[in-house]
């Protein structure tokens, strides 16, 4: 079971991952994927967070866009630390 | 993979999996009617909507497409229409006659339910004779129509259920299926790589013109505040996806690597220029996105779920395909198509594809979808603007 990801990235641009495994708990050492490319590295987890949601995968500012896809997928509305979760909380379309 | 299936061929050359007979309803005040006639007459089923009394325009031209296009579907096998009025119903059987299929008209006024039921009724068990003795024979893959639209999207969707569907069309595009994917809403904030995915030029600047107007005429005509309570849907965001970019950037997977779109339909209009890719302008709500689809007559629609949406439709097998874990832990019986083994790592996106195909091939023999087994029929018309 070791080998099977905790976080996938879509891209070696983007600055946040999606947790795939349900029960992530907060200082987990989490095994890294990049699907473009298939290359790894580890991140520590430093939240609970549910599958499915984002994970910051560097510190980042308020104001910073978020890349997801190689591509902007809004704005941050708030500062967040590597490790954390970011979802609704801290960030938000450009469209509406 | 053998790329033979045993399939209904039409009068019109079409190819269709399933053999329905279906009653149906011009107007909302004609359902039970329909109703009636299908409980009488078993191997019928009735495809009660909400809509037809006083539209006009451009929304009246989309309930008759709808209706004639649900009608003319090559998954159904004969057609009783019934409406309040002759003149309406008469259009519409016309229509759908024009495929070379059965269909007989009965209106109610002058006749009451009783006596419209009782001659429908008739004419309801003889379709249902000529249907059930009708044989499948040998079609290729490639004569189907394979349509595509995803729901309760999440993170995983992009991740593998969507490229899962883009994996087949790149495979099943190039042999001469027709595809189609729509959800014009749920581009926003991928529009320039849609704009981009077109065959020529003058196609994407057309589709980019027709998603402009939308989000004008559409969106930013109707909407309060914001659409952040829509857009993405509150079933989105529990799943993870945060913003519409977001979102449409993981929808957008579902047209593969190499598929180009050719030509750019109407809501529930038939594609007019041969074979392969199509976008259809149409709503991101499932069951109406899947009617239309299904008026414009595919005969199979491919559907990515994360968070586990269940609908189906009357005519058309729905193939629902997941990549979530949670979701086939605590709703398995909505899944067809189980990719969590991308996520895992320990299946690739081509595999996933393959499975996929072998799913539809499966399907088009006659295996019934999970929602089909379930009972999902979901029939919803879309209405342009506020009747007369």
């Amino acid at each position: 079971m070791s080998n099977i990801p905790q976080l996938l990235v879509h891209d070696h641009e983007d600055n946040v991952g999606v947790v795939v495994v349900e029960g992530l708990a907060a200082g987990t050492e989490m095994l890294c994927v990049v699907t473009h490319d298939n290359s790894s590295f580890k991140l520590v987890a430093n939240e609970d967070v549910p599958i499915g949601h984002k994970i910051a995968l560097k510190d980042i500012a308020e104001g910073d866009t978020a890349i997801k896809y190689g591509e902007d997928i809004g704005k941050f509305v708030g500062s967040v630390k590597q490790g954390c979760h970011v979802h609704t909380q801290n960030l938000k379309t450009k469209r509406w | 993979m053998s790329d033979k299936i045993m399939a209904y061929r039409r009068d019109n050359d079409r190819v269709g999996v399933r053999n329905h007979v279906i009653i149906l309803p011009v107007d909302d005040i004609s359902n039970a009617a329909c109703e009636s006639v299908a409980n009488n007459i078993k191997g019928t089923m009735a495809l009660p909507h909400a809509y037809g009394r006083l539209q006009f325009g451009e929304d009246l031209d989309l309930h008759f497409r709808t209706m004639i296009g649900t009608g003319a579907n090559p998954n159904v096998a004969a057609v009783v229409v019934i409406g309040i009025e002759p003149s309406w119903t008469k259009k519409i059987a016309d229509g759908i006659a024009e495929t070379g299929k059965p269909v007989a008209a009965f209106s109610i006024e002058q006749n009451g339910d009783l006596e419209t039921v009782r001659a429908a009724s008739w004419k309801a068990k003889e379709f249902v004779h000529y249907a059930s003795e009708l044989q499948r024979e040998e079609c290729d893959m490639s004569e189907l129509w394979i349509s595509t639209k995803c729901g309760e999207s999440d993170t995983t969707t992009g991740l593998g259920s969507c490229p899962t569907v883009g994996n087949m069309y790149d495979k099943l595009i190039p042999q001469g299926i027709y595809g189609c994917f729509g959800e014009t809403s749920e581009i926003t904030g991928a529009e320039h790589i849609c704009k981009a995915r077109a065959a020529d030029e003058e196609t994407g600047e057309r589709w980019y013109k027709m998603w402009n107007a939308y989000q004008d005429d559409v969106i930013f005509a109707h909407q309060t505040d914001d659409l952040s309570d829509s857009q993405p849907t509150k079933g989105n965001i529990e799943g993870g996806l945060t913003t519409i970019e977001e979102k449409a950037l993981g929808n957008l997977e579902k047209i593969g690597r190499e598929c180009k779109y050719i030509d750019i339909l109407e809501p529930a209009e038939a594609p007019q220029k041969g074979k392969g890719l199509y976008f259809m302008d149409s709503s991101s709500a499932a069951a109406e996105c899947v009617t239309l689809m299904a008026a414009g007559g595919y005969v199979i629609h491919t559907f990515p779920t994360g968070q586990g949406n269940v609908v189906g439709n009357p005519i058309v097998p729905v193939i629902k395909i997941t990549a979530n874990p949670r979701t086939v832990r605590t709703m398995s019986e909505h899944v067809d198509v189980d990719v969590t083994g991308i996520l895992t790592r320990e299946k690739t996106i081509d595999e996933a594809g393959d499975d996929l195909i072998e799913m539809i091939r499966r399907t088009a023999n006659g295996r019934n979808t999970a929602a089909e087994a379930l009972g999902h029929r979901e029939f919803s018309m879309t209405k342009l603007y506020r009747s007369a």
